[in-house]
Parts: C-alpha cells; structure tokens; sequence
C-alpha cells in the first residue's frame, strides 16, 4: 500500500464518508416518514384500522409484524454470515486442519450465505409490497403508502445493491479466488452491509414496533 | 522567520526538446490527472458563469425601466430560475471545484487526489448534468418555478410541464457529481497528506475546502431526497407534497433549506479559504490567528446546519421557532467577523502589494462585510418580514455572493493562473478588470436595498412606474451592463494571458506554501520527490533540509518515464459511466405526455442508460489505476 497520513487505505476513509452521507439521507426519509405518521387523510394505516366512509369496506391494520420479524431476523443473521465471510477471507493464508476450520475459513460459503439472506430478505420485501397492494395500499393512495414505499422501497434498493456486490464478490472468488490483497474491497462491502442492517433496525422499531 | 525566498528557477517551459505533458482532445477526454481536471472545471465552470451572466443581463434589461416587455412574463420565471441555478450550481461551486482540484494535492503534497478516476467521473456528470439542465433555455422550455423550487407550486397540479422536470433530474444529476466529489476530496484531505503536514499545518484553502466537504456529505442526501420525493410526486402519483391528501406545504421548504443553509458556506468558504492565501502572500506575513481561523471555519461549518429555518420566518412557524432560528443566525456572525478581523489584523503592518488579485481580496473582505451586515438585519423575524420577497434580499445574497464568493474566486484565479499555466496575467488589465467589477457590483446591488425597503418585490418581471422604484432600477440595470463589460476584460485577458502572459517562474508573488515549491505548470506527478513538512509556511521558514526538496522538485521538462514515476493509466471509462448515467435519468424526460404536456418516462432509454452505466463500472472497477509497482 502507499504511504497514507492516518496509515489506513483510502478506500476505508471513503467508505465512511459514504455511509456518513447515507445516514443523512435516511434521516431524511425517516423523518418524513415520522412527521407524516397519522395525517394519511385516507386509510389503510399501519396499525389502526379504518372504515371507507364511501364503500363501508374495512381495512384493518396493514403491518403484518410477524411475518417482519422473521425477515428481521434473516437480514440481521445475514450480518453475521458477513462476519464469517470477512474472517474467512482475512485468514486465507492460515492452514485448516478440521472441517469445522474448513467450514468457517470458507469465504465462498458465507459470501453466498450473506447474499442468500440478503435475497430472502428481499423476497419477504416483494411479498409485502405485493399483498400491502392487494389490500388497497399503493405509494399513491395516501401519506401513509408515499413514505412507506418510498422510504422501505430505498432501504431494499440497498439491499439490492449490496447484494449484487456480494455476488460480485463471490464470482471473483470462484474465478481466481480472494486474497489477502482483496481484504479491503470486503471489508468495505461489510461495512456497507451491516450499515444497511443497521437502518433496518431503525426502520423495524420505528416503523413496525412503536404504534 | 525568514523570508529568504529560493532562488528564482525562471525557465521557458517551452524550452525545445523539454516535456510538455499530453496532448490532444483524446488526451483531455481521458485524464485522470486532477490538474487537467481542474482546468476542466475551471473553462466549463466559466462558461457556466457566462451563461449565467447572459441571463442576469437579459433581466435587468427588462427591470431597466418601468413596464419594458423585452421578454414576457413566462420567459422571465425560466430566466431568473436558471440564473440562479446556473450560478450556484454550474458557476460557483465548480469554480470551487477547480481550486480543489488544482489546489488540493499541490497544498498537501500529494501525487493525486485519492481517486484519480472518480475524480474524472464526478467532472463528466457535472459536465452533461450542466448542459442537460441548460439546453432547455433555448426552447423556452426552462425550469420556471425558482433556484429554489418551492412547491407546491412545482407539483404537477400547479406546474405540469415539461420545464420543472427538467430542474429535479438536472440537480439530482449535480447531486451525483458533487457527492462523488466529496468523498474523493475528504478521503485526499485526510489521508494524502505529506509527512510533517499536521493538520494544524495544512494552508488554509486546504482547511476550509476540508469543511467545506463535510457540508458537501452531510447536505446533498437531505436535497437529494427531497428532490426524489418531488420526482415521485410528479411521476409517480405520490403524496409528498399533495397538501389535499394531508402532506405538509412547509415540508420541502425545511429539507430544501436544511439542504440550501450549508450550501451558502459551501458556496463561500472556498473563497474564504482563497483570500486567507492570498492576503498573508501579498502582505508578506504569515495569517494573523490561523487556529482562530480554523475553529471559525470549523464553527461557520457547524452553525451553518442549524440555520435553515431563517429563511421561513414569513411562513409562521411560532415564536418559539422563530427565536431560536434568529439567535442561532446572530450566532454564526461571531465566527464570520472574527475571520473578518483576522483578515484585516493579516493585512495591518504588512510589506503590501497591491497585485489584482490582492484588490480582490481586499474587495471580498469590504463587499462580504456589507452583504454580513444585510444578513443580520434579517436574522431579526420583526425586520425579516419586512424585508423578505423584496430586493434588499436580492441585495443582501449578491454582497454575499458575488461580494463574497466570485470576488475571492477571481482573486484566486489572478493568483493561481501562473501555477496553472505557467505565465502570469496582464497586471495592467486586471486592474481595469478589478475596479470595473467592483465599480459596477456596486452600482448593481447596492441600489436594490433602496428598491426593497421601498417595497419592489422579488421575481416581478415588470412594474408601473412612480413607485419610486424608477431611478434604482435603471441604476442596477446600468451596473449590470457594467459588469457584462468587465467579464469580457476578463476573458480577454484570461485567453490573451495563456499564450502571450510573461512567463512566472515556480513562485512569482513568494508565496509560502507547498505548490509554489514546484515549476508552473506543474509536470504530471507534481512532486518528483515526496516533500516533508515542518511549519505552515514552508517556503518561508526554511530548514537547511527542506531546502534541497524543493530543488528537486523544480526539474522542469521531464516526463514521469524520465523520472521513474509511475503514473495512473488514462481511461475513458468514466465518461462512459457519467454518460449512462445522465441517459439513464433522461430517460425519464424523453417522451411528453400529451395529456398533461410533462414528461414521460420512456423505460428503454432508461435501461440503456443504466447499462451502459453498470458495464462501464464493472469494467473501470474490475480494471487496474496504474501499472503495478515493480521492485527496483
């Protein structure tokens, strides 16, 4: 590596001036999302259930927090599926005498398993988004779908990006296999992925938990 | 100290046989080199200013006098938008980013910015994002609803053309470029240092472009996002700003001016950065304070996040609110006048020259200085309500702005040119340039305060006569006219001055700091030798062992090869990526809809775009910066 005054890659210093930018950006949404919570003129809402005065139909509280927790869950084990994908890569050159050393230094497996997770989670998402439609809540119908949408619909934008990096990562490692000298370009990646997981954790208690 | 300066090193960097760098428009369309860059920035920024300029001259033509129909109401909303977001985005702040680019690795010693072909990236969005966001004007198809574009008078219900579209992709385009730009400078600031250069060491251009990127992180995503909402509005049917469906009018106005408050230190704190140059250079001692001068920068940096809501004080947003916003806007004076009296505590006592570009320092600290007292006028809400929507503000931001930030950028470009281009420009000129502008700014602004406390409101495109408005308009207009005149002085000398200008030498004002240890222009790889660093004012303080570094890097007219340097490839592919990218938002405007006369999104020129987008940074990612090292 060259010479660098603080002595770490640039690369890194990049890495958390983006996700420093990110936070804001998610503030912004969230924020929105926080100031508009209960001015939907028109329902479905998240929690509260609502009568359309025009058709008598009702619809109930549209959240279905059940089924958020257990793609919660898969997106936060996702995380640690990352950690074992980093420590596996960092320690390439150390000998495995065991399976179980095999299985955890395998940077293969647990880059698929952290994309795996990550697509579920993706999966959960388009599940949601479908049936939120079907019930009668669109990005169009009131304050409620607009920041909804918009703000879950960036956060798997992420997801989706860092799922293809990911991918990435892992067809280099099936080509030529990765390094100790491609320990940065993971490294970056789990930091953006656990940054990602950690929004979600802000939007799931924010959004899903409190009422 | 000692001001012993090093011996002048005067060659004709023309000398037959010497190095003179790459060639040709392929060379220019592949660089990765931040100087080339720089200079990029720096012609296309100008012309941007031009344009800009155009428009302004076109409005004071029909404000010259009382009910002048030179354009009609229409065509004037789409000429004052684009004025001013053609200067604050495609004039100033990439005048700005010409300095960091040229300036910010020279400052800190460094070979390159952190990444050379980001850096061209981010130069090609802001290139086809300017001219996406400009072209419309000759249609007369032009954004309409204000630099500001409050809605919901942006919303589709209230603006169904094409025209607005054509404002929330272009600066969501800009957007793009200024981020990548930011990260890239931040990463180069705190890392690319030299040895020996602490940060308490850096120069103080290097400084406040520091903050300046912090504010350039932290604010574009809060823009960002308020655009995407708009967008989402106007494509997509959603509710953001839909005041029927419960959204909120003041909404945007909080995210914009969230966004909007930092981008007017970003927009002056380069310059401010520039003068603190210029003005220890041309006194020939070193910054009076310079950590007070820091912690100030730092400081403006910080408050200027929690300020946004002044610009709201006519929406009613309660006492409570509007207290709190005054006081902290009276805060952030304290920091902006202790680098006032920095400046002139700089200037006190000193051996003076009075180049051109030190008259321009001199006329930020004196034009700045009004524009500050206007702005505490208004940072009072019962003095604000008076005032706001009414030219004393229109007076108030061009003291600041033009006063402020273009004052300090000419300035910087009298002061630089040389470094940049090897020969210094005509004195003689310059100075006619100088009081022409500052002669001409004058009579142009500071007659508005007169028509705003008389009441002329802002964005008017014409007015009756006998309001008492007649005398300052025609004033105004005359300066404007005034002002076209000197930009033009400018011109000519800036383009006479790059064949024919006497030729500098590595430090004609005996400067103190890094870049002007090294020839001008300087050769590719900048430093041969990595300098090391010992005080803040290095070509000042010398020590007999940093004398010999800067020796060895005054060898003129060799190439990297000759030097055993290694160098970054040059590469198209970030144009490539820059160009999918603008294809792939334009994609959005390319059709129009006949039934409301917006756009239409045409999906297969937005997914071309995005391929040729991912393919292009697959490549250039998946694609080596320089060949590799080889042992020696």
């Amino acid at each position: 590596m060259h010479y660098t005054a603080t002595g770490l890659d640039n690369r890194k210093i990049a890495i958390w001036a983006f996700i420093g930018s990110e936070c804001m950006l998610f503030m912004s949404l969230i924020s929105t999302y926080l100031i508009y919570k209960g001015k939907s003129v028109v329902g479905p809402f998240p929690h509260e259930a609502w009568t359309d005065p025009m058709t008598g139909r009702v619809f109930h509280g549209i959240l279905d927090i059940p089924v958020t927790s257990a793609s919660t869950f898969v997106l936060l084990m996702s995380s640690l599926f990352m950690v074992l994908a980093l420590a596996a890569v960092q320690n390439k050159h150390v000998p495995k005498h065991t399976t179980g050393d095999r299985i955890l230094g395998s940077s293969r497996l647990w880059l698929f398993m952290t994309a795996l997770a990550g697509t579920t989670f993706l999966g959960f998402q388009a599940f949601e988004f479908t049936s939120f439609v079907h019930e009668g809540l669109t990005i169009r119908r009131n304050l409620f779908g607009s920041t909804f949408f918009t703000l879950t619909g960036f956060h798997g934008a992420h997801v989706t990006a860092g799922v293809l990096w990911l991918l990435t990562l892992l067809a280099i490692d099936f080509k030529r296999g990765l390094t100790a000298a491609d320990e940065m370009v993971v490294d970056m990646c789990a930091l953006y992925w656990h940054f990602v997981d950690v929004v979600w954790i802000a939007i799931f208690t924010l959004i899903y938990l409190i009422r | 100290m000692t001001t012993a300066a090093i011996t002048p090193h005067v060659t004709d960097y023309k000398t037959a046989g010497a190095y003179t760098g790459q060639k040709g428009i392929w060379s220019w369309l592949t660089t990765v080199d931040h100087k080339r860059i720089g200079k990029l920035y720096l012609f296309t920024a100008l012309f941007f200013f031009m344009v800009g300029g155009l428009e302004a001259v076109v409005i004071r033509a029909q404000l010259g006098g009382p009910n002048r129909s030179l354009v009609s109401a229409e065509f004037y909303n789409q000429l004052f938008t684009m004025h001013g977001t053609t200067m604050v985005f495609l004039a100033i702040m990439p005048l700005s980013a010409a300095f960091f680019n040229f300036l910010i690795p020279l400052q800190i010693g460094a070979r390159d910015v952190a990444f050379p072909r980001l850096n061209a990236f981010s130069y090609w969005v802001y290139l086809f994002g300017g001219i996406f966001i400009t072209v419309p004007i000759f249609f007369a198809l032009a954004p309409n609803g204000g630099w500001f574009g409050y809605t919901p008078l942006t919303t589709k219900a209230y603006s169904p053309g094409i025209n607005i579209d054509f404002w929330v992709i272009g600066l969501l385009i800009l957007g793009v470029s200024s981020l990548a730009a930011a990260f890239n400078f931040l990463t180069t600031i705190i890392n690319l240092r030299a040895p020996g250069m602490t940060l308490m060491r850096m120069p103080m251009f290097t400084w406040m472009s520091f903050v300046v990127q912090f504010l350039l992180v932290l604010a574009f995503p809060v823009i960002t996002i308020a655009l995407v909402f708009l967008l989402f509005d106007r494509f997509f049917g959603t509710n953001f700003y839909t005041v029927t469906a419960g959204g909120d009018p003041l909404l945007w106005q909080h995210l914009f001016w969230i966004f909007g408050h930092p981008e007017v230190y970003i927009l002056v704190l380069p310059a401010f950065g520039l003068v603190s140059e210029l003005l220890p250079t041309y006194s020939q001692k070193p910054l009076f304070g310079y950590a007070v001068v820091v912690y100030s920068g730092i400081l403006i940096g910080f408050l200027g996040f929690g300020v946004w809501a002044h610009h709201m004080f006519a929406v009613g947003m309660g006492p409570v609110a509007d207290t709190v916003f005054s006081l902290t806007t009276m805060l952030i004076a304290i920091p902006t006048g202790v680098k006032i009296f920095n400046w002139i505590a700089t200037v006190a006592q000193g051996k003076l020259k009075f180049t051109t570009a030190m008259l321009f320092a001199l006329g930020l600290i004196s034009l700045f200085t009004i524009g500050g007292i206007s702005g505490i006028m208004h940072s009072s809400p019962p003095a604000n309500l008076q005032q706001t929507d009414t030219y004393f503000i229109v007076a108030h931001f061009h003291y600041v702005l033009f006063g402020g930030s273009i004052m300090g950028i000419f300035g910087g470009i009298y002061h630089y040119f040389p470094k940049m281009f090897g020969r210094l420009m005509h004195e003689g000129l310059g100075k006619i340039h100088f009081w022409l502008t500052f002669i001409a700014m004058n009579l142009t602004f500071f007659p508005m305060h007169y028509a705003g406390l008389l009441g002329m409101p802002r964005r008017i495109y014409t007015y009756d006569a006998n309001q008492g408005w007649d005398l300052f308009n025609a004033i105004s207009t005359g300066g404007a006219y005034l002002l076209g005149v000197a930009i033009i002085v400018f011109i000519w000398n800036f383009l006479s001055s790059m064949k024919r200008g006497a030729i500098a030498g590595p430090n004609p004002w005996n400067a103190p700091t890094l870049e002007w240890s090294i020839p001008s222009p300087p050769p590719e790889y900048n430093f041969a030798q990595t300098p090391e660093v010992h005080s803040r004012y290095p070509m000042w303080d010398q020590r007999a062992s940093d004398v010999d570094h800067p020796k060895v890097n005054l060898t003129e007219g060799k190439s990297p090869e000759q030097m055993g340097i290694i160098m970054p490839y040059n590469t198209i592919k970030p144009l490539v990526v820059a160009l999918g990218l603008v294809v792939m938002f334009s994609g959005l405007i390319a059709s129009r809809d006949p039934a409301t006369g917006g756009s239409k999104p045409v999906l297969w020129v937005m997914f071309a775009g995005a391929a040729v987008m991912i393919g292009a940074l697959y490549s250039w990612l998946l694609s080596p910066l320089e060949p590799e090292h080889h042992a020696h």
